[in-house]
């Protein structure tokens, strides 16, 4: 009884200590470049912006509506979208679902280059010279990736270059679940 | 050598004043809003800079997008609200006081309060320790 008397004072500054370790630890693990988006199960923002490859067509919001679709938001510019492009064009190749893109702050001959060299997985690019778009979408870096719903909902987002295990344990697991949705 | 000193300094208020390419508004209490705000929020991409501080694309872009909604009469609530509802509270430099920051806010005075009473104990306990030797 005495000997454990004789401990009691390094108790508390044991906890406390165990406490500032387990913070820590667990800050170590986080990935403080993935924010995450206040967006997600609130609908689509809207938009009005013209087709990368025909300038004098308009695309909306409206594109979401009756299916789901993934909404990948690149750039020429961006060293991480060319990294990405192969496992989107793979991906296209599947034919899953329609991949949108939203290309921004881009040169558009810079953007239809690179589609016309390493293959073009989308079904239509929106292009958004100015930015605003993308802020409405609270984008912050390239490549980010929505996945929308039937009804125009903003279900997942996934930060930086999609990977070929992104899709495998997140992407296709979640799209089968919001196309069985009704 | 202080000519050089000089030279680099000039060099670098220069750079200062080069990041806000936003024209200036001709009523000072818009530029004052604006600036204001400017500081409040963080760049994204930085992190650690805020966004009248960050020489990055994205600032420019918040910079641009703040300064038209001062121009268009929106208030500071409805331009943070703006802001947070598209990037999070992450977006507000100085994170707001809730239940998911109260540790955050409180956890320095509470270690201060702590450390204190440990003190005060070790120094009580050293001036009975003395009294019962002499």
């Amino acid at each position: 009884m005495k000997k454990l008397a004789q401990y009691t004072p390094f108790i508390l500054p044991g906890l406390v200590l165990l406490f500032l370790i387990g913070l820590f630890a667990r800050g170590l693990f986080l990935d403080p470049s993935k924010v995450e988006s206040p967006l997600i199960g609130k609908p689509a923002p809207a938009f009005s912006l013209p087709e990368l490859k025909q300038p004098d067509k308009r695309l909306d919001q409206g594109l979401f509506q009756g299916q789901v679709t993934l909404l990948n938001v690149w750039g020429a510019w961006c060293v991480a979208c060319h990294e990405e492009h192969p496992v989107l064009v793979e991906l296209a190749a599947r034919k899953l679902l329609p991949i949108y893109g939203l290309d921004y702050h881009d040169d558009p001959q810079a953007a239809l280059a690179m589609l016309e060299k390493d293959g073009d997985p989308y079904t239509a690019v929106l292009f958004d010279a100015s930015g605003d778009v993308a802020i409405d979408w609270g984008v912050y870096g390239a490549p980010e990736s929505f996945l929308v719903d039937k009804h125009g909902m903003i279900r997942d987002k996934y930060i930086g270059p999609i990977t070929p295990e992104i899709i495998e344990t997140r992407l296709v697991p979640m799209l089968k679940q919001l196309q069985a949705e009704p | 050598m202080r000519a050089a000193f000089a030279i680099l300094a000039l060099l670098y208020a220069g750079l200062a004043l080069a990041i806000d390419s936003e024209p200036p508004f001709a009523d000072p209490a818009l530029q004052a809003r604006y600036e204001q705000l400017t500081h409040e929020f963080r760049c994204l991409v930085c992190q650690d800079e805020t966004v009248a501080d960050s020489n990055a694309e994205l600032a420019a872009d918040f910079r641009r997008q703040i300064h038209g909604m001062v121009e268009a009469g929106r208030s500071e609530a409805e331009i943070r609200q703006y802001m947070v509802s598209r990037y999070g509270n992450f977006v507000l430099y100085k994170p707001p006081v809730r239940g998911s920051t109260a540790l955050l806010w409180a956890g320095p005075f509470i270690l201060l309060l702590l450390a204190l009473t440990v003190v005060a104990r070790v120094v009580r306990r050293r001036a009975s320790a003395e009294e019962g030797s002499s």
